[in-house]
């Protein structure tokens, strides 16, 4: 029973976190207080329109606003979409679906005191989907759908489409579309966002000492009325996962918005009990192995086929959770997204079956077919444990249940990406697809040979043609019969990737730190204008 | 001694040329460039297209002569490039972390002088005692155990000995502040990586200087001061000890020339916003500018610190001259 307790213990925070308690009560916000957190990545640069990493958004993010954001009170929908900047509800598109107009709110300021108006959001939006050549935008191609932005009053914008695209409300929320001062982008140009903030967030920049923090302090002018009730904050840099755990446990920071593994999560609810609250998400980000193609025997799609079918991933699914930060089953979509398969549908999918046995013996079938009873081969990986190299050795024992020999070649990020981009010098490798909205038409364009962040090395007409026509469906049954269609293809016909498990996001904080919810991502809901201390 | 010194500073400078070409290539060596680890490494959509704009604008796509002209070049002008990171004058980004740095080596050293002397004399004067066995084996253990170590075993400490004691976990602050602004949260903060590190350090020198003693106790002169009737702690302190410190400062030297740059893991472990960690952030960013820059100042504080010892031996051994 003692061994127990603390799985109890834990079990019984995660659930009230969860809502899992009853109903929970609604507390008055109290204003005041300096929340200090933690970051386990680094900054770049400022400028949110060229940048990828969450070591940017989690300082940074406050001092910007969007048009539109995922809905801070229901951050864990996929499809929740709430204006910012604009005015109501997130609009409808007209004109059969290609043309989404938005109202401005008419007191969004600029912390130098310029108002916002349409000019600046079209200035923001040209930048990020039209840019100039030579300048960098790397949420260009998320918005391939949009024909032309245009500004026709101050406080109205017009998006108008190609076509109509089920991906554009959901790229539009992209965390990173920092809304920026025209006149800033005018005066200083392109690259003056990289070293300077002007935004329009619930915090005003104070200083940023590279390596060490991020301040900010309260916007008094912020356009959502009674926030931020924080005075400020404080993102503390400490890229060792080991520090970020103590200084939650030591109080020295009150959160970590990324996530923690499991055990991290035990220990900190083991030594501070009630002190310490847990959320849990489904994550947007998924672990994969992806052949290369142009490496045999990974050339035959049997092959392929059979190494997927070698894995349990229920079982896995089962043991890993409570070691690495992975756990739910899903196929090329998000769980959670009304896209997703269900698990009906998961299981008829190559390597979901429920009787692994039955898999594995398909698999051997397939291998001793091709010629390939006694595989043996190499897969790359990535030099971070959590999940790559757990995961990654998990891999290589489901394997060897279907008679493969598999070794691990481990590689720091750098070389590791410089073999999956340029070398193309693997047989069989990790990889992942991390998003930040839960944008799936866009996620799973992953899948797809021809993709820029696809390293399989092949190409599929079938599944291009499959993604052409699921963009351009208009109605959401359609695009979720074509994504059924779309993701045999890539994971069971073709076996092109072999999915293995959803990422897990668990977040430990002080008890006291009110009003953050958790997200599908550790890119969403970082604005922190609704987070307020319980001290 | 001028001349010496001209001598030595010119001598210095094939070594700089050298330790830059190899930085230089070394690092080039490494497969994979900033440019994908910034973009591609998120496992966000990487577009190949704003990898290739990033190169473009970092320089990554030029000649590798002409890239190795501009790091060098960059001397004649003390333009020494900007962080291909963050973006930010590189002379900026060491200097914010120089103070810290200098501050931890500084304590460090302090430190390992405190302990290593007393204890290396008393060790070589009561040798082959039970006193001298203890000595030996704290040094033998401070050397056998990493500081870095040391130093997780010290904040996993606090925080438990703390909430046993007064319900509250406390552990050493992880943001630096200056300690001309707050001198008690400075030193809450760096007073434990300079313990763990300084241990370390200590053991080394403490083993130097009661061997280096006992060989000086051995000479005739030792045996001539004694014959003369001096008490034994003169004998010691004036005639012993000064000569047997010429290994002991060489020791600590190169010690506190490491420790500018060698604080690696221990930074890490302290969350030290230090040159250590910048060091280790360059790398894996394949950060070539900063590397490149940090490596030269780390092989300049090691010339500088040598050149030092050197004339700190002619104060101590007065039969040294230069020439």
């Amino acid at each position: 029973m003692k061994r127990f307790a603390p799985k109890l213990a834990v079990a019984a925070i995660v659930g009230a976190s969860l809502g899992l308690a009853g109903p929970a009560v609604a507390q008055t916000p109290k204003p005041g207080g300096i929340l200090n957190f933690v970051v386990g990545s680094k900054i770049p640069s400022y400028d949110g329109h060229r940048e990828s990493t969450f070591g940017m958004i989690h300082p940074i993010r406050p001092f910007y606003s969007l048009l539109i954001r995922v809905n801070p009170d229901n951050p864990s929908s996929p499809t929740d979409f709430v204006c910012d900047t604009c005015e109501g509800d997130v609009p409808a598109p007209t004109e059969g679906g290609t043309k989404f107009t938005f109202k401005l709110r008419k007191d969004v300021k600029f912390h130098d005191g310029t108002p916002m108006t349409s000019a600046d959001v079209k200035a923001t939006f040209d930048k990020i989907i039209f840019p100039p050549e030579g300048v960098p935008s790397s949420r260009k191609a998320f918005f391939t759908m949009v024909e032309s932005v245009t500004a026709p009053d101050d406080y109205t914008i017009e998006f108008k489409l190609k076509y109509p695209s089920g991906a554009f409300i959901p790229a539009l929320a992209t965390p990173f579309n920092f809304i920026y001062s025209k006149k800033d982008l005018d005066t200083h140009g392109y690259e003056w966002h990289t070293k300077n903030i002007n935004g329009s967030g619930a915090f005003i920049f104070v200083q940023h000492q590279p390596g060490a923090f991020v301040e900010g302090k309260k916007n008094p002018n912020y356009h959502h009325a009674g926030k931020p009730y924080l005075d400020g904050f404080k993102a503390i840099a400490a890229p060792k996962m080991a520090v970020r755990l103590q200084a939650i446990r030591g109080d020295r920071a009150a959160i970590e918005f990324r996530g923690f593994p499991p055990k991290a999560r035990d220990d900190l609810v083991n030594a501070l009990g009630d002190q310490i609250t847990v959320q849990e998400s489904d994550w947007n980000c998924v672990l994969m192995a992806t052949p290369n193609q142009k490496a045999k025997p990974f050339d035959d799609p049997r092959v392929r086929r059979a190494l997927t079918l070698g894995v349990d991933r229920w079982g896995g699914s089962k043991y890993l959770s409570e070691i690495a930060i992975v756990k739910t089953v899903g196929g090329v979509v998000f769980p959670n997204h009304p896209l997703a398969a269900n698990e009906t549908e998961l299981t008829r999918l190559a390597g979901y079956g429920k009787d692994i046995e039955a898999s594995r013996a398909e698999a051997k079938k397939l291998l001793a077919d091709a010629g390939h009873s006694n595989l043996s081969f190499e897969l790359h990986n990535r030099g971070v444990d959590q999940p790559y190299k757990v995961v990654g050795t998990w891999l290589i024992d489901q394997w060897s249940k279907i008679g493969a020999d598999v070794k691990q070649r481990v590689q720091p990020s750098g070389p590791f990406y410089d073999t999956l981009r340029k070398k193309h010098d693997f047989e069989v490798s990790i990889d992942f697809n991390c998003q930040s909205t839960v944008n799936p038409l866009a996620d799973v364009s992953k899948f797809l040979g021809s993709a820029g962040n696809n390293y399989g090395q092949y190409a599929d007409p079938v599944l291009e043609d499959l993604y052409e026509k699921m963009n351009r469906a208009e109605t959401e049954a359609e695009q979720y019969n074509i994504m059924r269609r779309y993701e045999r293809r890539a994971l069971d016909e073709a076996a092109h990737e072999m999915i293995t498990l959803w990422w897990y996001k668990i977040n430990p904080h002080r008890s006291y730190v009110k009003g953050w919810k958790i997200a599908p991502s550790h890119y969403l809901n970082q604005h922190l204008d609704n987070v307020w201390l319980d001290k | 001694m001028s001349k010496y010194l001209l001598k030595r500073i010119m001598l210095s400078i094939p070594t700089l040329l050298g330790a830059a070409l190899f930085v230089f290539l070394l690092l080039r060596a490494v497969p994979g460039d900033v440019c994908e680890l910034r973009l591609a490494g998120t496992g966000l959509y990487a577009d190949q297209e704003q990898i290739d704009i990033c190169r473009e604008q970092l320089g990554l796509n030029k000649g590798l002569l002409a890239q190795f002209w501009d790091f060098i070049s960059g001397y004649a002008t003390w333009d020494l490039g900007q962080s291909m990171w963050t973006g930010k004058e590189v002379t900026y980004e060491i200097a914010i972390r120089f103070e810290l740095t200098l501050q931890v080596a500084i304590m460090a050293t302090i430190v390992a002088i405190i302990i290593a002397i007393p204890l290396g004399i008393i060790s070589a004067v009561k040798q082959d005692t039970w006193i001298d066995y203890v000595v030996r084996a704290f040094a033998v253990a401070g050397i056998a155990m990493p500081s870095f170590w040391l130093g997780i075993i010290i904040i996993l400490g606090l925080l438990i000995l703390t909430q046993k004691w007064f319900g509250v976990p406390w552990m050493p602050p992880i943001d630096f502040t200056s300690f001309f602004d707050d001198p008690v949260a400075n030193m809450s903060q760096l007073i434990w990586p300079a313990v763990a590190t300084g241990y370390r350090y200590s053991a080394v020198a403490t083993r130097m200087t009661r061997s280096a003693l006992l060989e000086v106790l051995r000479e005739d002169y030792v045996r001539t001061a004694r014959a003369k009737g001096l008490f034994e702690s003169v004998v010691i302190n004036r005639h012993a000890l000064k000569n047997a410190l010429l290994p002991v400062i060489t020791i600590i030297a190169l010690e506190f020339a490491f420790l500018m740059g060698g604080l690696v893991v221990t930074e890490q472990v302290f969350n030290l916003n230090g040159l250590g960690k910048l060091f280790v952030e360059s790398v894996t960013n394949h950060d070539y500018t900063l590397t490149q820059q940090l490596v030269m100042l780390v092989v300049v504080i090691f010339v500088a610190t040598n050149l030092v010892v050197d004339m700190m031996y002619a104060w101590l051994d007065p039969r040294i001259r230069y020439s």
